[in-house]
């Protein structure tokens, strides 16, 4: 191993708010990173070759794949994953509220990249059409529940944040 | 009760303590990692990149947005001992109108591009392409640069590049020099650049006004590499009769391929039904000529005249309200 760990290189970026600095192989995935390191075990993985969409984060205030990216890339950008919409015991933000109301997932497998690519649409457009929302969703593989209560839940969603004004997302991850 | 409590309370304290030790050995073990070993650099000039893309003791590749690269190393179907990362290069990334060229950086995102009022402005085709390329989440990290120099025969962007004829420059240890997109694709994964080149921007000549247009590409689901797509841009005189046409199919064959016939065909002729259906059998047949006869190639070459018919007949019914120009 002594031969890898001479490549290794620093990360310095924001993960739920939190600073976090490591020192990591240059091919370290970044949903390996995220889940292995830093334990945040709800970015799931599915394909590994950006079809499934279950490891996708938000960086930057963008939907991104994980398991597209390595790391080091990630040096100096602001990650959120699904630990850092709601912290724990604190309320569920209005899209996982409406997933849970709608019927929105049964095995929860995919569920996570979903909630981050619509809240990515949402911060990015506040009323998204339905076409927008099915645009989104086409990145992302369900077997369960099929998409008819996705789509549901994040119109909910669009609707719930109309009418009150939005927090943040919420910054005190695990 | 009070006592169960406080029996479950301790227990779980107990596993708490067993778990986390667990998780942090296991943390400390278990690295997973599905790429090759390789050596990360990060470059800020264009000159520092292609100084170490020239480093005969290394094979270095370059790594733009990742979004093909990344699963070709996940898949070890790659083995780059070094990779090169162009994104940390600040003067790669940008949207340029310059007269009547709109130039646009290597680095810059597909999303950036689809999202450009200045794209949308003077080539809505090009606006209109990005629409099909991956998944918006692959567009918010996948490059222009990347997706050319990449070269998969599916790709939209190649395919506009060909269709417009683009220029692409090129920075490599001799200099600068510019490609024509016409000989940049040389075949599956393969172009022109040597393996210390950059491709560093993409100039688009802006078609004149009123050249009308058609983007047309089938895949299985939404998002999917496209199994077949083509495009094409004509120009009608006041008659109706076509003074310019270029017409291109892609994914049948390894690069993106302009139909000569169907130009032919179309100049000087108004475009009726008859003539469109008479180009696209005419580029169909241009394609059996090509290699590999497998039933899939032969539905792919199905669905390129298919795509054809439908790209110029979008061009002849609704181009006229979205010209290419501004």
């Amino acid at each position: 191993m002594s031969g890898l760990e001479s490549l290794a290189v620093p990360v310095r970026c924001t993960v739920n708010g939190v600073e976090q600095t490591a020192t990591v192989e240059p091919r370290l995935l970044l949903s390996d990173f995220l889940r292995h390191q830093l334990g945040l075990t709800g970015t799931h993985v599915g394909c590994e070759h950006g079809v499934c969409g279950a490891c996708t984060v938000m960086i930057d205030g963008k939907a991104v794949r994980s398991c597209l990216m390595l790391a080091v890339e990630a040096n100096g950008t602001a990650i959120v994953t699904v630990e850092g919409l709601a912290a724990d015991g604190q309320p569920l933000t209005p899209l996982q509220k409406a997933f849970h109301e709608e019927h929105g997932l049964q095995c929860g497998f995919c569920t996570s990249g979903i909630l981050m690519s619509l809240t990515a649409l949402i911060e990015h457009q506040p009323s998204p059409t339905e076409d927008d929302i099915v645009t989104t969703l086409d990145g992302h593989l369900c077997r369960c529940t099929g998409y008819r209560n996705i789509v549901r839940a994040a119109q909910a969603a669009v609707k719930a944040e109309q009418h009150r004004s939005r927090p943040a997302v919420a910054t005190a991850g695990r | 009760m009070i006592c169960g409590r406080r029996v479950r309370a301790q227990r779980k304290s107990a596993l708490d303590s067993v778990r986390d030790r667990e998780k942090r050995k296991r943390r400390i073990q278990y690295n997973p990692v599905k790429p090759p070993a390789f050596e990360y650099v990060r470059p800020s000039s264009l000159d520092e990149a292609v100084r170490l893309l020239a480093d005969p003791a290394k094979e270095s590749k370059v790594l733009a947005g990742g979004q093909s690269l990344i699963p070709l190393l996940n898949f070890r179907l790659a083995y780059p001992r070094r990779l090169v990362d162009i994104k940390g290069i600040a003067e790669l990334a940008y949207i340029r109108r310059d007269g009547d060229r709109l130039r646009i950086g290597a680095t810059t995102r597909t999303r950036d591009i689809e999202e450009s009022d200045a794209v949308a402005a003077a080539l809505p085709l090009l606006t209109e392409a990005c629409h099909w390329v991956g998944h918006v989440q692959i567009r918010n990290r996948g490059t222009i640069g990347g997706s050319l120099a990449h070269a998969d025969p599916s790709a939209e962007l190649p395919a506009v590049c060909v269709l417009l004829d683009a220029e692409l420059k090129v920075r490599g240890s001799a200099g600068t020099r510019t490609a024509s997109a016409n000989g940049f694709f040389h075949g599956f994964l393969s172009t022109d650049l040597a393996p210390d080149e950059i491709l560093e921007e993409v100039a688009f000549t802006i078609p004149a006004a009123g050249t009308r247009w058609g983007f047309r590409e089938f895949a299985h689901r939404r998002g999917d590499f496209a199994l077949a797509g083509a495009a094409c841009t004509l120009r009608l005189n006041r008659d109706g009769v076509v003074e310019q046409a270029v017409a291109l199919v892609f994914g049948a064959t390894p690069s993106p391929r302009r139909s000569a016939a169907a130009a032919a065909m179309l100049h000087g002729n108004r475009v009726t039904n008859e003539a469109i259906r008479e180009a696209a059998q005419m580029t169909r047949r241009e394609l059996a000529s090509e290699p590999a006869g497998d039933s899939e190639q032969a539905y792919r070459q199905e669905l390129c005249e298919v795509m054809l018919v439908r790209a110029l007949t979008d061009a002849v019914n609704e181009g006229a309200s979205r010209g290419v120009a501004a």
